[in-house]
């Protein structure tokens, strides 16, 4: 039995497509491609419009507002002034890597988006290892930054290097653990199969799973309660700072289309993704996406950055067990409660949320003034 | 015949790639070029219907494997000539010359099955229940985490202070 040559879909989809959408494999492939790529340009444009004018909001100023209505166009013109800048390559870098580094970043996070739903079976492939394979894929974007951090010949950029893996390594321990709750519960990996076996979003019976998941999605994403990669009063500007021009902004986009990427999973694990009442599918899809981000945006806007150190002890010392303990609880309440009756698990699960966060808390001890990393 | 094409992609550039992991002197790009090989394997496995493998094998191989690999390479001074001491050439060549031979040989001379079945579709469930299931391997399942927990504790007691 081989892949490309059976029947055209039955590989790359299980025949969930509806009729409206386009079959055979080919054309499938190519709308779909065309689709995402159109889709992700669009969103990271809207997210880096949304993200600058929201944060400029919780700080008390107005944000980029000149270029075009409400400054609309800021983006465009951001991404004109990018490209035209000179390309400059460190001496004694290693060209090759130096070159290499921002593809290799940039890849990955678009390929996280051939297994995510936009409405029931329009997706690219729907795989049945779904999650697994955006955790496998989003795994390879670090090196990526390992391969930036060390062709720039800089120390700075070795350091930030050091520290996103670090903590990218740290943080997909919790992460994983929080979509394996998820996957207790929908029986599937398939993100389509999550989807539709969420009659009520998972949220509600996964709470400490939703925010586990959220806190090291954010770590993942080295957005600013977790940015010790760039962080600026340290380390410069981390690992991408000898890049410049259509390099830098390849991995400016790479950030955000990871954003959006991480968006669109917590909505199709924890929100119930495309499902929703009156509006069409898609169009519930792209709210919980910009929701989800405006979310993350907030999060930026108000929590400080943190220390090395105590970036590494929340994971280790907090996250992980309690992520043990809320998929030994989930998997005894997936065995003694066949999800019949949800509003007593939500309120139990919330209650087992609180007590866990409020007894770890107490628990949680940084290294008392001393920084061992 | 789009299998085919596939097949020989993966096998093309997955060889020259391991040739370039050891022929590369810079030994960060020859990490890289490991990283590339385990990628191209998952390819392979992915052709073969093997997909959670195929899943496993980047998170594992290029997730993990690969970073202390690279962490390990930042540790080291001088990568970029290679190790001008290193008298071991010709020796590493010599018995890496005969395990070629030795896995070629028991290649084309071995009689390898051939799955007369096609492979089951989904595969995730059939791999749960063969790996958790009644009468699969739960207790080999079971008792590897327990070996990798007797290694961790070790490498801990090794290391620590005092």
């Amino acid at each position: 039995m081989s892949l490309l040559d059976t029947s055209p879909i039955n590989w790359a989809t299980t025949g969930t497509l509806s009729p409206d959408w386009p079959g055979g494999y080919w054309l499938h492939w190519v709308v779909f491609t065309i689709i995402i790529l159109v889709f992700v340009l669009a969103m990271v444009m809207g997210f880096i419009y949304i993200e600058r004018r929201f944060v400029a909001r919780i700080q008390s100023r107005l944000g980029p507002n000149r270029a075009g209505l409400f400054g609309l166009l800021q983006p465009v013109f951001d991404a004109i002034k990018v490209l035209v800048k000179e390309d400059i390559v460190p001496a004694g870098g290693d060209k090759l890597v130096h070159w290499w580094a921002p593809v290799v970043a940039f890849v990955p996070a678009l390929m996280i988006f051939v297994v995510i739903p936009f409405q029931d079976g329009a997706l690219l492939a729907d795989l049945n290892i779904g999650i697994l394979y955006v955790v496998a894929v989003g795994s390879v974007g670090m090196v990526g930054v390992f391969m930036a951090g060390w062709g720039s010949n800089n120390k700075y950029s070795v350091i930030g290097a050091m520290r996103a893996v670090a903590q990218i390594i740290t943080y997909e321990i919790p992460l994983g653990l929080a979509i394996i709750s998820v996957v207790l519960l929908s029986g599937s990996l398939s993100l389509n199969e999550i989807v539709n076996s969420q009659n009520i979003p998972f949220i509600l019976l996964q709470p400490l799973g939703f925010l586990i998941y959220f806190v090291s999605a954010c770590a993942e994403l080295n957005r600013t309660p977790f940015d010790l990669l760039e962080a600026d009063s340290e380390i410069v500007a981390g690992y991408h700072i000898e890049y410049s021009g259509m390099k830098f902004a390849i991995f400016y986009l790479a950030e955000y289309i990871e954003a959006l990427a991480v968006s669109a999973i917590i909505t199709a694990l924890f929100l119930s993704g495309w499902r929703g009442p009156l509006l069409p599918p898609w169009l519930w899809f792209l709210i919980k996406v910009v929701v989800v981000f405006m979310f993350i945006v907030w999060v930026r806007g108000t929590i400080p950055r943190l220390r090395v150190d105590h970036a590494m002890a929340l994971s280790w010392k907090f996250l992980l067990p309690v992520a043990l303990l809320n998929l030994f609880i989930t998997s005894i309440e997936v065995i003694l409660w066949p999800l019949v009756l949800p509003w007593p698990i939500i309120l139990l699960n919330l209650a087992i949320m609180v007590v866990l966060i409020l007894l770890w808390s107490r628990f949680f001890k940084l290294g008392g003034g001393r920084v061992e990393v | 015949m789009g299998i085919q094409i596939a097949f020989w992609i993966l096998a093309i550039v997955g060889v020259v790639a391991a040739l370039a992991v050891v022929l590369l002197r810079d030994i960060f790009r020859a990490a890289l070029a490991l990283i590339l090989c385990f990628l191209i394997v998952a390819g392979i496995y992915v052709t073969l219907n093997a997909d959670f493998l195929a899943a496993m094998q980047v998170l594992i191989y290029v997730g993990a494997i690969s970073v202390l690999i690279i962490l390990a390479i930042m540790l080291t001074r001088d990568i970029q000539r290679g190790s001008p001491s290193n008298k071991l050439r010709i020796p590493a060549f010599v018995v890496a010359i005969l395990f070629l031979g030795v896995v070629v040989f028991t290649m084309t001379n071995t009689a390898w099955q051939v799955a007369s079945v096609s492979p089951q579709e989904p595969t995730v469930p059939v791999l749960a229940t063969k790996l958790f299931g009644e009468d699969g391997f739960i207790l080999p399942v079971e008792i590897v985490p327990l070996l990798l927990l007797a290694a961790v504790l070790g490498a801990i007691v090794l290391v620590r202070e005092k």
